[in-house]
C-alpha cells in the first residue's frame, strides 16, 4: 500500500515534471505494416527535427502489429488490413488511415509495353484461377484488338509471404469475381490454385522479369521506380484507368468512411476515375488509454504528419489523405479516453 | 587437512554446481521451448488433430490448415541435399586427407571452412539471382531429356522449367551442407592412426581399400555425425530455401520441378502477417513439427550408431 503510494507519487511528479519544463522530449513507439514503414520512418525523423520529439516505428507486419498493441507493448498499432467493427469493440481499439497506396498488375509479354494492355478484374482473377490461361484467349484478345498476343501459357507470380498487398488484391478479386470469392477469398496470404509466390515486391518482380508471359501484382510505388509494364484496369464506373496518384485519390474520395470505423477497404470503388485495386493502411490505437500522456503524444505526431507530411509521402509515392478525410479522423480522435473517460486529447 | 585443500575442494565444489547448472538450464529451455510452443499451438491440435499431418489444405482465409506440403517439402529436399552433398564431401574429404600435395591441402581446406561462412541469405539470393536462371535454361532441359524420359523415376522430372523449385532448393541445399559434412569427415579422417593405413598400404592395399577397409570403420561414428550435422542444417534452414522453393502450398504433382513449400520458409513468409488465432497456432504447430522432425532424425542416428557398435563387438572406437 505504502510502496504503491510512493509509486503513485513519483508518478505524478515525474509527469509534472514532464508537463512542467516541456523540454523533456517525449517518446512513443509503434510497431506494425512494413507496406507503410518508409513513409512513418520519414515523418518521424521530420517530426523529431520540427519538435524534438521522438517516434520508434518498428516495421514487424500487420498481424505482428495488431498481437502488439493488443499486448499493450506499443503506443500505436498498425495494419494494412482494417479490422472489422466486432473484432475492434471486442478489443477496445479504434483505427484510422494515415496513406493511400495502389496495387498494380504487371505483366512481361513480349512486344507488350507498359499501359498497352487492358484488363478486366474478371480476367485478372480468372488468370489467378487457372481458368485462362493463354495470352491469346479470347477475352483478353477482344479488349486488347490493337495488342499482338502470344499464344503462349500464363506464367502467373504472386506473393509468397503473407502481405498488405496480397489483401487489398484478393480484396479486389473477391469483389469483381464471385468464383474467386468462393473457392479462393481474401487475405494477407490465400491458399492460391496456381503459380509461384516470390518474396516481397522484389521477389515477385525477379520472377517477372525473368519469366516470359507472366504477370503479377506489386505495390504502385515499386512498380513505378522501377519501370515495370503495367496494364489499364477496368474500374466500376465502366472506364478504362491507369494507376496514378490522381485515381488513388478518387478512390479514397469517393468513399464513405463514416459508416465502417474508417475500416474502407478502397477496392472497386464506383467514384469515377477510381482506381480500382486502391487501399488506405492503418493504424490502431486503444480506445481507453492507461498512459493517455503517451497516447495523446501519438495524436499530436499524426496530427502533425497529416498537416506537414503530404509532400514528404508523395515524394516516397504513397497517396496523402483528402483533407474532408483528415478532418473527419481527427473529429474522431475524441473517442480515445483516458480511465476516467476524459478525452485525452 | 591444509587449508590450501579445502580450498580446493571448495572451488571443486562450486565449479561442479556451477557446470552443473549451466547444464540442466539448457534442459530446461529445452523444455521450456517445447511446452510454449505447444501451449501456442494448443488451438490448431484442438481443432485438427492428427489429420493436421495428413491434410494438404493451407487456406488462412477459411481457417482451414494442414502441414502435408510442408513437412513434403523439407523432407525432400533435406533427401535431395543429403543425396548430392555426401557423395562430394566424401570426395572433397578424401582427396585433402589422402590425395592432396601437402602445400594444396591447407588452402582448399579454409576455402571450404569459408564456404560453411557465407550467410544463408546470400545463398538465396545467389540461387535466385544466379543459379535459378542458369538452372531454369540449361540444366532442366538436360535433366528433362535425360532423367525425365527413365520409367518410375521420370516422373520426378517432369513439368515446366522454371529454374526454382524443389530440386533447386535440394541442390541450393546441397551446397551449404557441403562444407559442413566435409570439413568434419576431413577432420575425423585425419584422426586415423598412420600406423593403421600405412599396414594397409604395407599389405599392397590401393588406396580405396585403405580408405574401404581401415579409414571408414575407424571413423564411421565421427562420419556419421557430420553427415547428421549437415542433415539438421538442411531441415532448418530457412532463407535460402524461401528464396529458391516458389512457395506454394499445392500438392499436384510429385515432380520435383514444381514450386513446394518447406516448414521453415511457410513461418518465415507468413508469420509477420498472420492475424492472431486459428491461423498463428497453425504456424506455431508446423514449427513444433519440425521440432519432433528433428528429434526424431537425432534420435534415429543415435540408434543407428548403437546398432553399429553392438554389431562390431564395440569396435575400434
Amino acid at each position: 500500500m505504502l510502496q504503491s503510494r510512493i509509486f503513485r507519487a513519483s508518478l505524478l511528479a515525474l509527469s509534472l515534471g514532464l508537463a512542467g519544463f516541456g523540454a523533456q522530449a517525449a517518446e512513443i513507439t509503434g510497431a506494425g505494416a512494413s507496406f507503410p514503414a518508409p513513409v512513418y520512418a520519414k515523418w518521424a525523423d521530420a517530426y523529431q527535427k520540427a519538435t524534438g520529439n521522438k517516434v520508434n516505428y518498428q516495421s514487424i507486419g500487420s498481424g505482428g502489429g495488431i498481437k502488439q498493441i493488443n499486448a499493450k507493448t506499443v503506443d500505436f498499432g498498425a495494419s494494412d488490413m482494417p479490422l472489422k467493427q466486432e473484432v475492434l469493440d471486442k478489443d477496445g481499439l479504434v483505427q484510422f488511415p494515415t496513406v493511400i497506396g495502389g496495387v498494380v498488375p504487371v505483366v512481361n509479354v513480349v512486344g507488350v509495353k507498359a499501359g498497352d494492355l487492358r484488363l478486366t478484374g474478371e480476367i485478372v482473377a480468372d488468370i489467378y484461377l487457372g481458368k485462362i490461361t493463354k495470352w491469346n484467349d479470347k477475352a483478353i484478345a477482344e479488349l486488347n484488338p490493337n495488342v499482338k498476343l502470344p499464344g503462349d501459357d500464363i506464367a502467373v507470380v504472386r506473393r509468397a509471404d503473407g502481405s498488405g498487398t496480397t489483401f487489398i488484391f484478393t480484396n479486389y478479386l473477391s469483389k469483381a469475381s464471385s468464383d474467386w470469392k468462393s473457392k479462393v477469398g481474401e487475405g494477407t496470404a490465400v491458399q492460391w490454385p496456381t503459380g509461384m509466390g516470390g518474396k516481397g515486391n522484389e521477389g515477385v518482380a525477379a520472377f517477372l522479369q525473368r519469366i516470359p508471359n507472366s504477370i503479377g501484382y506489386v505495390e504502385y510505388a515499386y512498380a513505378k521506380q522501377n519501370h515495370l509494364a503495367w496494364t489499364w484496369l477496368k474500374n466500376p464506373a465502366g472506364e478504362f484507368v491507369r494507376p496514378d496518384d490522381d485515381n488513388f485519390k478518387a478512390a479514397a474520395a469517393g468513399a464513405d468512411w463514416s459508416k465502417s470505423a474508417f475500416g474502407e477497404i478502397l477496392t472497386a470503388q464506383s467514384g469515377k476515375g477510381a482506381w480500382p485495386i486502391s487501399g488506405a493502411t492503418f493504424i490502431l490505437m486503444h480506445k481507453v488509454q492507461d498512459k493517455p500522456a503517451q497516447a495523446a503524444e501519438v495524436l499530436k505526431f499524426f496530427e502533425w504528419s497529416y498537416k506537414n507530411g503530404a509532400k514528404l509521402a508523395s515524394d516516397l509515392d504513397y497517396v496523402p489523405l483528402p483533407d474532408s478525410l483528415v478532418k473527419q479522423i481527427a473529429a474522431s480522435w475524441a473517442n480515445i479516453k483516458d480511465a476516467s473517460g476524459k478525452a485525452v486529447k | 587437512m591444509s587449508e590450501t585443500q579445502a580450498k580446493g575442494r571448495l572451488a571443486d565444489l562450486l565449479f561442479f554446481n556451477l557446470t552443473r547448472t549451466v547444464a540442466f538450464i539448457t534442459l530446461a529451455l529445452l523444455g521450456g521451448i517445447v511446452i510454449s510452443l505447444t501451449w501456442s499451438a494448443l488451438p490448431s491440435i484442438e481443432k485438427f488433430g492428427f489429420s493436421f499431418l495428413t491434410s494438404s489444405a493451407w487456406n488462412p482465409p477459411a481457417d482451414d490448415f494442414g502441414a502435408l506440403v510442408p513437412i513434403y517439402g523439407t523432407i525432400i529436399t533435406s533427401i535431395i541435399a543429403l543425396v548430392i552433398a555426401l557423395p562430394i564431401s566424401f570426395g572433397i574429404a578424401l582427396f585433402l586427407t589422402e590425395m592432396a600435395p601437402t602445400w594444396l591441402r591447407r588452402p582448399l581446406g579454409i576455402a571450404i571452412e569459408l564456404l560453411a561462412g557465407i550467410p544463408s541469405i546470400v545463398y538465396g539470393i545467389w540461387g535466385l539471382l544466379v543459379f535459378a536462371p542458369i538452372f531454369g535454361q540449361y540444366v532442366q532441359p538436360f535433366i528433362a531429356q535425360t532423367l525425365g524420359k527413365l520409367p518410375l523415376i521420370g516422373a520426378l522430372f517432369s513439368g515446366p522449367s522454371l529454374g526454382i523449385g524443389i530440386l533447386a532448393a535440394g541442390i541450393i541445399l546441397a551446397i551449404m551442407i557441403i562444407p559442413f559434412i566435409a570439413s568434419v569427415m576431413r577432420d575425423v579422417f585425419e584422426l586415423v592412426p598412420p600406423m593403421l593405413k600405412e599396414s594397409c598400404y604395407g599389405l599392397g592395399g590401393t588406396t580405396w581399400e585403405t580408405v574401404s577397409k581401415v579409414v571408414l570403420p575407424y571413423t564411421r561414428v565421427g562420419v556419421i555425425g557430420g553427415v547428421m550435422l549437415g542433415l539438421g542444417r538442411a531441415l532448418g534452414e530457412t532463407m535460402a530455401v524461401t528464396f529458391v522453393i516458389g512457395n506454394a502450398s499445392l500438392l499436384g504433382s510429385f515432380s520435383l520441378f514444381m514450386p513446394g513449400n518447406s516448414i521453415t520458409s511457410a513461418l518465415a513468409n507468413e508469420f509477420a502477417e498472420a492475424t492472431p488465432g486459428l491461423y498463428t497456432a497453425a504456424l506455431v504447430e508446423l514449427g513444433l513439427i519440425l521440432f519432433v522432425i528433428t528429434f526424431i532424425v537425432l534420435s534415429l542416428s543415435k540408434l543407428l550408431l548403437l546398432s553399429m557398435e553392438k554389431q562390431n563387438g564395440g569396435g575400434a572406437h
